[in-house]
């Protein structure tokens, strides 16, 4: 048992396999079933996908007595609603997404509409819309709960915290890394030598490192755990996204020495009357489109790799009355198994040039300047 | 999405592809000329790509 318990990641790996196959809900066979058929639930279910979810959903199909069944695993809904803080399974949903499954908790009825959790007014007993489908009789609660995308988080958080651990007790025991630490010194001497070192400068490039290397690992491994069948999409939610641009951006607006921002509000060299306008362009440009271009780069790539994947698979039922069943299945899978490969790619690529944009922004920051 | 939107669509992506186009072009030139620079052409044209890339994706997002 000792010997087990000193392979986290095997223990990990077990524990995930043994909650994937634990639970089972079953929804009663009203409305949308949850099947997909035609082009429009194609890209419904893509455009769902995409999104952040409650509950991790990996197939469905109907059993012998017509009942849909959906298979995945339930996640934590915490929300604070108008009785205060509640929490419950989101297995209490059984998959529905329409706002017909009504839970009650803590004495206040909560429905799931498109991925997000509404709590009923009082006296309510179900959901009506105006004809912009918005629900009349309900209203969004604050919503704190571990979500698909939260559950990646803290899985790699949890992850890296292991890996990079164990690697930096093997150097205190002796200098040569072994087992999976072999793999990630390779991957962390790159990102001090070929990202952090060249763009920040030998001076103070040992400051940043750290950084940079959480973000490199953390966004290359969210993005192959993307590539899995799981379901995960995290760094293509903008949150996600928009949260790591934003770190960066107080990194170098924090850092920044006074060269910075002197070229930045009163560019020398140039005649007085163009400075203000330059100051301008500049102030936007730090502040505004370094960020902008950072999150979203990463989000489009992402969410953009994960629509073709998924609509390549999908030729298997769009195609099927045009091609037959095996023609259209065996083309889904030759097309959607090499851009598979490709996304592998861009995963790693994504990872390195969020993280070197960032290094050369924080390069920019803390250069030292030739006095002119 | 609408008819503009989607010809707008369009001529990001023709623009991208110009402008992609043109850095991988000019970057296989580079390394054509002094294959020991390799390293050094590629960095900067993944950086400039990168820029051009996100230039991009924002104006596609924006027009969403």
């Amino acid at each position: 048992m000792t010997k087990i318990l000193r392979k986290p990641n095997l223990v990990l790996t077990t524990l995930f396999i043994l909650l994937l196959n634990s639970s089972l809900f079953a929804k009663s066979d009203e409305g949308h079933d949850g099947a997909v058929d035609t082009k429009d639930e194609v890209g419904e279910y893509i455009l769902h996908h995409i999104k952040d979810a409650h509950d991790f959903h990996l197939f469905s199909y109907t059993d012998s007595h017509g009942e849909r069944k959906h298979v995945g695993f339930p996640l934590p809904v915490i929300v604070w609603s108008s009785k205060g803080l509640t929490t419950f399974m989101s297995s209490k949903f059984h998959h529905d997404d329409s706002g017909h499954q009504i839970v009650e908790a803590n004495g206040t009825r909560f429905v799931k509409l498109h991925s997000k959790i509404y709590e009923l007014e009082e006296g309510a007993e179900a959901i009506s819309f105006d004809e912009t489908h918005h629900p009349t009789n309900a209203h969004k609660v604050l919503d704190f709960s571990i979500t698909k995308s939260v559950f990646g988080i803290l899985l790699v958080g949890l992850l890296m915290f292991i890996w990079f651990a164990g690697l930096a007790r093997q150097y205190k025991k002796k200098q040569i890394p072994t087992g999976f630490g072999r793999v990630l010194e390779p991957l962390v001497l790159y990102v001090r030598d070929e990202i952090a070192r060249p763009n920040i400068g030998e001076k103070r490039y040992r400051e940043f490192t750290g950084y940079l290397l959480t973000v490199f690992f953390f966004i290359w491994i969210l993005n192959l755990l993307g590539l899995t069948p799981l379901g995960f999409n995290v760094t293509g939610q903008l949150a996600v996204t928009a949260a790591l641009a934003i770190f960066t951006l107080i990194i170098y607006t924090f850092k920044g020495n006074k060269g910075y921002w002197g070229h930045m509000l009163w560019m020398p060299g140039v005649p007085y009357l163009i400075r203000p306008v330059l100051a301008i362009i500049e102030v936007a440009g730090a502040f505004l489109i370094k960020p902008f271009s950072l999150l979203v780069r990463l989000f489009a790539n992402i969410s953009a790799g994960h629509i073709v994947v998924m609509s390549l698979i999908a030729i298997m039922v769009t195609m099927k009355s045009e091609m037959g069943a095996v023609g259209a299945t065996s083309l889904s899978f030759v097309l959607s198994f090499f851009i598979t490969l490709i996304e592998v790619l861009v995963a790693f690529l994504q990872a390195y040039i969020f993280t070197m944009l960032s290094a050369l922004f924080i390069g920019m920051a803390v250069e030292e300047h030739d006095h002119h | 999405m609408t008819v503009p939107n989607l010809v707008g669509a369009g001529l990001i992506v023709i623009g991208a592809g110009i402008g992609l186009g043109k850095i991988g072009g000019s970057a296989m030139e580079g390394i054509a000329r002094q294959p020991e620079a390799t390293g050094k052409i590629q960095t900067a044209m993944i950086i400039i790509a990168a820029l051009l890339e996100g230039l991009a994706f924002g104006a596609l997002f924006l027009g969403k």
